[in-house]
Formats: C-alpha cells, structure tokens, sequence
C-alpha cells in the first residue's frame, strides 16, 4: 500500500534535521490524511448537529429536516429547557409544556459530581499512602481483595446498594446518590499507589529526621509533590461522575436530585403530541455536555495525555 | 500512634526498639496509623463493594419482593432463568451488541491509533478524537436518535436525497441492536484509539527505522512489526472494552427501551426490569450474579488466550 521513506541515508539524515520527523510526501500518506480528515468530521459532525437543532424551532424543524443551519433560529428552545418561557410560549414552540428547569439538574449534577470526586480523591489518596508507604500485616492482602472489586460489575452491587440505601432512608436524597462514591474506588487507589511508590524515599527519610510523623508527611510532603496525578485523577473522576446514570436514575428519584443525565431521559419521553421537542432535547444536550467540554478546553493535554497504561506498569 | 513510641513503651525489648529509630528494620509496622489512614476506604470497601457482592448472591438465593423480605428457596432462581426465554434471548441480544460493537471499535482503534501516530502526535487531533468520549452515553444516543430519526434525521434525508429507502434505525427489529452498537463505537472508538495509541508508543522508533531500511513498507511493518508488539496492549484493551460493553444499558435505555418487540432487551436492561420495574429483586439478583461470572471467566479468557503482560519486545 504506502511506499516508505528510502533507505537511501541522505533521506534518513533529512528526517533526523526535520524538527517533528516530517515526512517526504507520498500517495500513500495523502490517502491516511483523507482518512484521519474523514474520521475527524465523523467525530465532530454530532456536535455541529446539537447547536444546529438546538437554536431551530422544533415545529420548523420537521419542514427542513435536510437544513444545514438553524431552522426558523431562536433561543426558544434554551428559554424553555431552563424554565425561563411559559408553558404557552413553550407549546407555540413545540415543547412538551412540562415544567422543566435544567438549572436545577446543573446544580444537582455539580453537587453530586464534585462532593463524590472530593471525597473519593481524598480518602482513596490516604489509602494509597498507606498501601505504598507503610508496613503492616495484612497489606498485600487488603490490596488484593481491593483490587479484585474491580471485576464486579456495578449492576451486581447496585441492586442491594439500593436495599441499603432505600433501608437507610436516603432515596432521593444527595447523601443516598454519592455514598457508594465517596469513600474509595479500586482505580483511584490503584492509580495513586503507583505515583506514591515511586517517591523517592529520601525524602521521607529527611522529614523523619526533622521529627514529623506520617500524617504531617502527608499533608506537607507527599500531597503537594502529588499536584499533578492528584489532579488528573480528579478531573478523570468528575468527568465520570457527571456521566454516570444507572446509580442517579435508581436513586436520585425526585426532582431535587434529579442529575443531568436522567432529566435527559425524562425530557426525551415527555413528547408532545406534535411530535418530540427535537429543539429543546438538544439544547438540554448541549447544556448538559458543556461543563465538561469547557473543563476539557482547559485540561486537553493533561487529559489526552494520561490516558495510557502508565498506571497499569 | 507511631512506631516510635511503641518503641519507647516496650524497653525490655531492646534490639527491637533500638531498630525502630530512624532506620528502617524489616520488622517494624506502621499498623497504627495505617489503620487510621485505610480506615475510610476500608469502611466504603465492605459496606459498599463486599457487602453488597455477598449480599448479592445471598438474594440470588431468595424469592424477594421489594417491599416484602427475601424467602430462601435455594437454586429457584437459576432453575428458572434456565427456562427463562426472555433471559435466553437477552443473552443472544447482548452477546449480538458485544461482538458488533467491539469488532468495529477495535478495527477502528487500531486504524486510528496507528494513523495518529505515523502522521501526527499533535494533541490538538488526539483531543479532537477523545470528544465524544467526554458526552455521557445518554447525550451521545439522544443525538443519534435524532440524526438517525425515520422523519426528520440527517442520515435518512442524506439516504432519501441519494435515492435510496430510509432506514428504521433504532425502531427495526434487525437494526435496533447494530444501531445501538454504532452509536457506542462512535462514542468510544477514539478513547479506545488514545489506549492504542500509549501502547503504540511502547514500540522503540529503531524498530521501524531498521524495517525501513531492510526495505519493509509501511503496510507490511504495521503487520509484521505492530500489531505483533501491540498484543499485550490490546489483550488489556480488550478485557477493558468487552467487559465494559456486555454492560450496555444507558443507550436502550434512553433510546428504544429493549425494543421493538425484545429487540434489543440487552442483559442490564432485562436485570434493571425485573429488579426494578417488577420487584423481583431475588431473580434479578440471579440474572446479575450469571452476569459477574460470565465476565470473570470472559476476562480471564482473554488474557490467558492473548497472554496479556508477555511483550514480545523483552
């Protein structure tokens, strides 16, 4: 298929001067261009499409379905998903008339997002220190059966998850939706074993001598030298969290705590009788997908780049 | 309390505490202020992760309805799931969406993973590639239901335009499940690329460069020199995404509801009925636990028969 680059040592001395290992041009290259440009406009097509019908009107919408652009453009659909138009206004429009207010399912879905990721990140850390820097009986062990939670899948605890939270009163509630969350996950502490094994233990040593005891080592010395896999991590676990939906569909049963993503469903299956509200579900989409597309816009790199195998070596 | 003062406490025993200063004695332990350091985790891991799962199988073997308590009735459960048609045909369903969904994502994987890293390793268009993963699956059905609507979806105008007949996508009993899958390849095919991808990089550049110099092209490195050195990662990728995969429930959920008919009644959506919507909790205890261990023993399988872990290049 492609021809490579000849072996010819003028060319290979070429490619070591080129600053980025650019390549001489061939057929072969221009067509896995074609394809990587091809591949890409799949990828983001999707996300033109929920602005595109997010600003249209949903009743001109099923005239122009072919429409590249906004149909009949409006911020009708935003208004209504957000509670701000009346339910007349909203039914003119081709909503359901339902009272809906995504505000609410933002906070609820920041809530639960940020209170489990805090809790979990914090308390998963303490754990790794001690699977990674202390010696006690036991230890390998504890890891292991920790470990070994990762092969159960969420369903088979979710169902008596549910007992036990429906037994402790806490359906509905935000304590209820982020306990199962808050105290450990098996990758959290997994990922952050591997970072605090490989701190240098002179370090520890130093401190030792200066007469701090491991909860001021902690704090003062490994916790900020963690900065940086502290906060992937982080950002891993609130991109996580804001997507989860079998846990807040089971539990978050009312409307005060009712997450982002079951509004969705919610919104999705109250279709009017003209036909569904194609307008509002995308600008309740595009509501619920931006908090995370604009904490990727900051930390792109920092999340491209630590999704690899690095925590599995 | 800290190593330190036991040694203190215990002056009889002498080497001991003479070991304990600053110097780190095989025989010290920390068991004090670990306990307190694992104490939260250790708390989430048996109320929320082993308790459950003994709890699980215990009301596997229950007749329980959930408002009543749970009756022990042995192995009812699994005789009845054996004669169950509807579990049988969520297994075929599931197992359909699994095969489908990570044949084309892997394929589409490795294609872009490998693409990426001969062309460019600009973040910019790895970022680009990870976006749909950073949607929930929820968002990404929702907008495929509308881009693939019978009526007024995108792909049917395109598909009339060309000429052609529109296409049930998600309401046609042979489409549902491949529609279902599609939608999840789109959403997971470039984080799965960006694994790839980090194990692309495992791969010394000197190994093509001597390829390239023995005359080897491209098309016959990525045979002979990739994929042979990409097993060990694709073995994890794998055990990653079909575990992963047997576990479609957002997307039917949100989209066709296990339909049309039983359609695509997937495994987690037919537990999360009889669980939840019927209130049978002890057989969709049942049904969930056969789940847990079809994925084990998966698991398993694949590393065993991949041999995960065993590069080629050591």
């Amino acid at each position: 298929m492609a021809t490579t680059i000849a072996p010819a040592p003028t060319a290979t001395a070429a490619r070591d001067a080129a600053p980025r290992g650019r390549k001489p041009f061939s057929p072969g290259r221009a067509l896995a261009w074609a394809v990587m440009i091809i591949i890409i406009l799949v990828t983001l097509f999707p996300f033109y499409w929920m602005l595109r019908t997010s600003f249209s009107t949903s009743k001109a919408l099923f005239l122009q379905p072919g429409s590249l652009g906004p149909v009949d453009a409006t911020l009708g659909a935003y208004k209504r998903v957000l509670g701000l138009s009346t339910t007349a206004e909203a039914q003119a429009q081709g909503g359901s008339g339902a009272s809906v207010d995504f505000f609410l399912y933002l906070r609820n879905s920041t809530i639960f997002a940020v209170v489990a990721t805090a809790g979990q990140v914090f308390f998963s850390a303490l754990a790794a220190y001690a699977f990674a820097r202390l010696r006690w009986p036991g230890r390998d062990i504890v890891f292991f059966a920790f470990l070994t939670a990762l092969m159960v899948p969420p369903i088979f605890t979710a169902l008596p998850n549910f007992i036990l939270i429906k037994n402790l009163g806490l359906l509905g509630t935000f304590p209820g939706l982020i306990a199962p969350y808050f105290f450990m996950t098996p990758f959290a502490i997994f990922f952050l074993r591997q970072f605090f094994l490989g701190i240098n233990r002179e370090v520890e040593e130093a401190a030792k001598l200066d007469g701090a005891g491991h909860l001021t080592m902690f704090f003062r010395i490994v916790l900020p030298m963690s900065w940086a896999p502290i906060t992937t991590l982080s950002i891993l676990t609130v991109i996580n969290m804001w997507n989860e939906y079998l846990w807040p569909l089971l539990v978050g049963t009312n409307e005060q705590t009712r997450v982002l993503n079951v509004a969705l469903g919610v919104f999705r299956s109250q279709t009017p009788q003209t036909g569904p509200d194609w307008a509002g579900l995308m600008a309740a989409v595009l509501i619920a997908a931006l908090p995370l597309l604009i904490v990727f816009l900051f930390f792109a790199k920092r999340i491209v780049n630590s999704i690899g195998f690095s925590g599995s070596k | 309390m800290t190593a330190a003062t036991v040694g203190t406490a215990q002056p009889a025993v002498t080497p001991a505490a003479a070991r304990t200063a600053p110097s780190r004695g095989p025989g010290r332990s920390d068991l004090g202020i670990a306990l307190l350091f694992i104490l939260p985790a250790l708390v989430g891991f048996c109320v929320f992760y082993l308790y459950p799962t003994i709890r699980g199988i215990y009301f596997s073997l229950t007749r329980y309805n959930i408002l009543g308590r749970p009756h022990f009735i042995g192995l009812g459960n699994y005789t009845k799931l054996f004669n169950d048609a509807l579990f049988w045909n969520a297994m075929k369903v599931t197992l359909e969406y699994v095969v489908l969904n990570i044949f084309f994502q892997t394929i589409l994987a490795v294609a872009i993973g490998v693409l990426m890293q001969r062309l460019t390793k600009n973040t910019a268009v790895r970022a680009v590639i990870l976006l749909p993963f950073l949607i929930s699956n929820v968002i990404a059905a929702l907008v495929w239901f509308l881009m693939l609507d019978f009526q007024v979806g995108i792909v049917n105008e395109l598909l009339a335009n060309l000429g052609l007949d529109r296409i049930t996508f998600f309401g046609g009993d042979a489409t549902a499940i491949p529609t279902i899958a599609a939608v999840n390849v789109w959403r997971h095919m470039g984080y799965t690329a960006l694994l790839v991808f980090a194990g692309l990089q495992t791969i010394p550049d000197y190994v093509y460069e001597a390829a390239a110099v023995d005359g080897s092209t491209e098309w016959r490195s990525f045979w002979r020199i990739t994929l042979p050195l990409l097993r060990p990662i694709l073995a994890l990728v794998l055990v990653i995404t079909v575990t992963g995969s047997f576990q479609i429930f957002d997307t039917v959920n949100v989209t066709t509801r296990g339909g049309p008919g039983n359609a695509s009644r997937v495994i987690q959506y037919y537990i999360v009925q009889k669980g939840f919507a019927e209130g049978q909790f002890g057989y969709a205890s049942a049904i969930s636990f056969v789940l847990f261990v079809i994925l084990a023993i998966v698991a398993l399988v694949q590393l065993r028969l991949l041999n995960a872990g065993e590069s080629d290049l050591a």
